[in-house]
């Protein structure tokens, strides 16, 4: 997906929740190789919106909050709880290493720009653009 | 298509081009978009004239929707947009500051020359790249607890002189003193706060960059040597960073509170991301509160990052930084922000919420927030071009403050997204193409150095040339860069 500023991705799931946990996994493989983050923390992540566009631009926000304050690259999601207002997931990956990951441009905000999670043959869609 | 757009401008001189307020229904102002026609064709490729028009919907906008030549497709706003709102009845929108609330530039003069400098070039950016976090996961040389943070929010570069990272004359030569009055800490969240905190004093990834530019160009002596440029061959460091995290977390909170409120206003809005309220709102006031505080952290991380410019600077050459190699900030300056100003017009003083999107303030000679030191020639404004070329000083004028609110342009203006770029130049090492030019640049991630290449943005000189004509900003000087450091 392109923007004259920025990137972003298209996202497939065979259901929200599946098409919610790729869209995280997407975000951070635009940040580092997936290959080489080990799940070895945990993190435990909820969020809440009015509709399920907002839903999820605050999860993939919340996710950012944790590699922000936190450090975390994530590598794989685990979604226990969605609703069209409410989700529960669990995050797998470890902190930050400089010389082990091989990282990125870092991914500032998470933009509503034509933001529009849609049906698709076999599942959802979504495209979602990053501010660098 | 690029044609289409390009018929939907009408000519007002070689740098002025109408957007009609017929264009498209609902505009409650025309667009004007300073460009040369060259330029027009560029301009026309993206969504950013649409952007122009949408933003010329916003209640309370005065005058016109403006565009600078550096203008391009943003979310919401096009960046390198100004736009200004009367503060009785019109809206802010955090969509007109951005993600990077206070994102800018500041610049750092030394006294020393090019030729001292090159057979250290790369022991001076090997160190700065050690010293000074860039990139994903650069955590700052600080420890900041959340109490600390709301006093940096509140105090800006005050909190920095405070703790011995800043000078006593570096806060005459910041915008707003490097601390603007009206910041409310309690309005930027505590998801915001953890996010920024570890990274105060860092400069980040995407397009943010600190280098050591050697001056090539002077056009006007008087101006450079207020600002303490002597002429070709004077190196100076340039800084090009904002609020990191907490500023992104900001905005995006906003936009959240925004969006229900502009609903609730009844503001009718073209694209979801003008999310607007009245200034006077309660969520209009607690947004500009916000904002304002995450301003001062910019102005904040501005100057760690010069602090530790100039350890490096007295490390390297062994000489100290100030008495012998007098590294005083020459300017400091914002371009995504937003700020309640005094301006004229037709012959009547108005208070106007001006928000400068990828645009900066360019405030003339004698204007009374324009520090005494600059009084005579007018605000500096520092534009960044791209890394391969040259940046330029320039100085705010009178026409600026009668045509733009103040304001001019950013920079050179992204002319081409990040995967065309990396496509475009796949297999050329960039790092190594610019080092056969005498550029060394130290990045994290060295394959990511395409989507900043030369060939990803417009000529920085064109942008500024149009200006300069237009008599918005005048061209003080230009300089190329030597050594560069990327995230």
């Amino acid at each position: 997906m392109e923007h004259t500023a920025d990137v972003g991705i298209i996202v497939h799931g065979a259901d929200l929740a599946e098409l919610f946990a790729n869209a995280g996994a997407g975000m951070f493989a635009l940040m580092a190789d997936p290959d080489l983050i080990e799940e070895r923390e945990e993190r435990s992540i909820q969020v809440e919106a009015r509709d399920r566009e907002t839903l999820l631009v605050r999860w993939l926000t919340e996710l950012l909050y944790y590699l922000d304050a936190q450090q975390m690259l994530f590598r794989r999601f685990q979604i226990d709880e969605l609703t069209e207002t409410r989700l529960r997931a669990r995050g797998f990956g470890e902190a930050i290493d400089r010389d082990r990951h091989q990282l990125h441009c870092g991914v500032k905000a998470v933009t509503r720009h034509m933001l529009e999670i849609a049906p698709e043959d076999g599942g959802y869609q979504a495209t979602v653009l990053f501010d660098i | 298509m690029a044609r289409e757009r390009k018929g939907i401008l009408e000519k007002i001189d070689d740098w002025r081009w109408l957007l009609s307020q017929e264009y498209k229904p609902g505009m409650r102002v025309p667009g004007l978009v300073f460009a040369s026609e060259a330029m027009l064709d560029v301009i026309g490729q993206d969504q950013a004239i649409e952007q122009v028009a949408n933003v010329a919907f916003l209640p309370g906008i005065v005058k016109y929707s403006m565009a600078m030549p550096d203008i391009h497709w943003g979310y919401g706003f096009p960046i390198g947009g100004v736009a200004a709102m009367r503060v009785e009845d019109g809206v802010i929108s955090p969509g007109g500051v951005g993600f990077d609330i206070n994102c800018g530039t500041r610049i750092l003069r030394t006294n020393l020359t090019e030729e001292e400098v090159r057979p250290r070039l790369k022991d001076l950016m090997n160190q700065i790249f050690r010293d000074i976090p860039a990139g994903l996961g650069g955590s700052g040389l600080l420890r900041v607890s959340l109490k600390e943070i709301d006093e940096v929010l509140v105090k800006g570069v005050r909190w920095a002189l405070e703790q011995e990272y800043a000078w006593p004359e570096d806060l005459a030569a910041i915008e707003g003193g490097g601390a603007l009055s009206g910041a409310n800490p309690d309005k930027v969240s505590r998801r915001a706060k953890e996010r920024g905190g570890p990274q105060l004093g860092t400069i980040g990834s995407g397009n943010h960059f600190l280098e050591v530019q050697v001056v090539d160009q002077v056009y006007e002596r008087e101006a450079a040597e207020v600002m303490g440029i002597s002429g070709p061959g004077q190196v100076l460091a340039f800084i090009h960073t904002g609020s990191r995290g907490l500023g992104h977390q900001t905005c995006q909170d906003f936009l959240d509170v925004m969006e229900e409120a502009a609903e609730r206003y009844g503001i009718h809005l073209p694209d979801k991301q003008l999310a607007c309220a009245p200034i006077n709102s309660r969520e209009g006031q607690d947004y500009l509160g916000g904002m304002t505080a995450a301003a001062n952290f910019a102005f904040c991380n501005r100057q760690l990052i010069a602090h530790w410019t100039r350890a490096v600077f007295q490390r390297v050459f062994g000489r100290d930084a100030r008495e012998d190699l007098g590294m005083f900030v020459v300017y400091d300056v914002a371009h995504n922000i937003a700020k309640i100003e005094r301006h004229r017009l037709d012959g009547r003083e108005i208070t106007v919420c001006v928000h400068r999107k990828g645009a900066t303030r360019a405030f003339p000679p004698g204007h009374p927030d324009v520090s005494a030191k600059y009084q005579k020639i007018g605000q500096p404004v520092l534009v960044p071009g791209d890394m391969g070329r040259y940046s330029y000083i320039a100085v705010g004028t009178e026409q600026a403050m009668s045509e733009t609110w103040g304001s001019t342009c950013h920079g050179a203006g992204r002319m081409m997204s990040r995967h065309a770029a990396k496509r475009s130049l796949k297999g050329v090492d960039i790092a190594q193409r610019l080092a056969e030019r005498g550029i060394y640049v130290r990045a994290q991630d060295r394959g990511s150095l395409a989507e900043e290449a030369s060939e990803a943005y417009k000529d920085v000189a064109e942008v500024v040339d149009v200006l300069d004509r237009a008599g918005i900003s005048r061209k003080v000087c230009r300089m190329r860069p030597m050594g560069v450091v990327k995230g």
